[in-house]
């Protein structure tokens, strides 16, 4: 069967399927979903150009904070909040990213100083009153209301972060295939030979991280919107950082469709094996890891390799 | 002259790998640098390419200052370089590596490849256009360095070595690409170990040697040179 007819009827199932699911499945579709976005948007710098960032936690934050701020304090539609966070986030991305790359910071050093990033952010929230310092922020639950992003079901918060993962699966296809997809892959190949060949290598780096940054944030807001309550740790600790990685990777760092299928794949065993082994603390992470490093042992260019190997 | 460079210095540190070192190439000349092992020549490219920027000293090329230019930014101007050890973007085709090239005078997709097609044809890699380029031989990987330099349209192009480790049939099909390159237009300034080949290829030669030019001319009253003679067979000679 053709890669085509295979995408469509996964496609078509993801569209059609859901209303149909138990709440319980549909939640885990959501943060699937919702994975399967943040690996995307990291996909963009850390898979294409090479540069692993830790602290993704760091625009993640900024979004979700951005827009919960501006709703509660000023009453602007998180919609708008989205955008505003989005560009704060890319603003901050691009001085973090200036800084790092401006001075030559590479490998795991490039990723140290993005964990330093993000954690920095973590201690201002904690510490600031009006941010709700380590409490959180949490949105009053009030009538469904959609230009406010407030739904009257997870069906519909299901439909937004689908449209939201495939709208980052899209823009990666057509970064790819432009000249910055080139230029950014020659970056993560060999730095040196690029800027040989007339590749502005920071420059585009800094583009990757603009548009990684913004997209992040976005899943911020949704994120905010959908549990409706943040905190410091939920969003500017390094779990988030580390999800959104684990799915690029998994799934295939460097491809359009890797942080998608990644997802597809670690989401439900994290959810499943932390329902299924209730009760005793800890081994459902136990079982997680267990699945990763086996994954990453034998399928080092992640599940898309594997595919196209097979395919070859 | 497209190339000059006047009087630069090198230094690392306590060592001065290139000493008070003065190098002109001409529109649609073809110069060769030679030397010893250490002798600075990598040195000098790097310098030229805007990898290191010179201590001293200046460089110009088209008549404006290059020093301080970012690599990309002086491989835009026209001056593009190969490596001694090769290096290719190795998870990326042979097409690819040389459409990052291509990029270089387009923004568009189709233009860059059709430059990339055309180029791999021109040094003979286009049977291998759609191989990772880490599956490609050495005398192929070579090919696909000049062909990436190729592909940005360079009116200088550095040649570092680009016959080291191949066998006699291969430098003499290099030789001709070489050839076919100058015929375009393009100039070319060329470190070679490959004696034979860089004496049939030069319409100069300048010899560097503990990072100091000890000789420049025609390539046979350079290889008559005591001090060039004395330099490759060590002092005892």
């Amino acid at each position: 069967m053709g890669a085509e007819v295979l995408g469509g009827i996964a496609l078509g199932l993801l569209l059609i399927a859901p209303p149909f699911l138990p709440p319980y499945f549909l939640e885990i579709l959501i943060s699937v979903m919702l994975f399967a976005y943040l690996g995307s948007a990291w996909n963009i710098l850390g898979g294409y150009a090479g540069q692993f960032s830790f602290g993704h936690a760091a625009y993640f934050g900024i979004g979700a904070y951005t827009s919960t701020l501006l709703y509660l304090r000023a009453g602007v539609s998180p919609w708008l909040g989205m955008m505003a966070g989005g560009g704060l986030a890319a603003a901050f991305g691009l001085a973090a990213g200036y800084l790092s790359f401006r001075y030559g910071l590479r490998g795991p050093y490039f990723s140290l100083v993005t964990l330093a990033f993000a954690e920095m952010l973590r201690v201002i929230a904690v510490n600031t009153k009006a941010v709700g310092s380590s409490l959180g922020l949490v949105i009053p639950s009030r009538e469904a209301a959609p230009w406010s992003f407030v739904f009257g079901g997870k069906l519909s918060y299901y439909y937004v972060i689908l449209a939201m993962a495939l709208a980052a699966v899209l823009i990666t296809r057509r970064m790819e295939r432009s000249k910055l997809g080139y230029a950014l892959r020659a970056i993560r190949e060999n730095e040196d030979a690029a800027e040989a060949s007339g590749v502005d290598a920071l420059g585009m780096k800094l583009r990757a991280m603009a548009l990684s940054s913004f997209l992040t944030a976005l899943g911020g807001t949704f994120y905010a919107q959908y549990f409706a309550y943040i905190d410091p740790t939920i969003t500017f600790g390094p779990a988030v950082s580390i999800q959104g990685l684990l799915q690029a990777i998994v799934g295939g760092a460097g491809t359009v469709l890797g942080p998608l299928l990644g997802s597809f794949v670690l989401t439900p065993i994290s959810e499943l094996s932390r329902a299924a082994i209730r009760g005793r603390a800890g081994v459902d992470v136990m079982v997680y890891g267990l699945v990763l490093i086996l994954v990453i042992s034998f399928l080092p260019n992640g599940l898309m390799g594997w595919v196209r190997r097979r395919r070859a | 002259m497209l190339l000059e460079m006047d009087s630069v210095t090198k230094r690392f540190g306590g060592l001065t790998a290139v000493n008070r070192f003065s190098l002109a190439v001409g529109e649609g000349e073809m110069v060769g640098l030679i030397g010893p092992n250490g002798a600075g020549k990598t040195t000098v490219f790097h310098l030229l390419s805007g990898f290191h920027p010179p201590t001293e000293g200046a460089i110009r090329f088209k008549g404006a200052s290059i020093v301080g230019a970012k690599p990309h930014a002086i491989c835009r101007r026209g001056l593009a370089r190969t490596f001694q050890i090769v290096q290719p973007f190795v998870n990326l085709t042979t097409l690819e590596n040389v459409m990052v090239g291509a990029f270089n005078r387009t923004d568009d997709v189709a233009t860059a490849r059709a430059r990339a097609v055309e180029v791999l044809d021109f040094v003979g890699l286009g049977a291998r256009r759609d191989v990772p380029a880490r599956e490609l031989t050495l005398p192929d990987r070579k090919r696909l360095e000049m062909a990436r330099g190729l592909a940005t349209r360079p009116e200088l192009l550095l040649l570092d070595e680009v016959m080291s480790g191949l066998n006699p049939t291969e430098i003499e099909e290099i030789i001709g690409l070489i050839r076919r390159i100058h015929a375009q237009g393009v100039s070319l300034l060329i470190i070679e170990h490959v004696m034979r080949a860089i004496m049939a290829l030069s319409q100069r030669i300048v010899v560097l040697h503990h990072g100091e030019k000890i000789a420049e001319g025609l390539p046979e009253n350079v290889a008559r040179d005591a001090r060039v003679i004395e330099a490759y067979l060590g002092e005892e000679a």
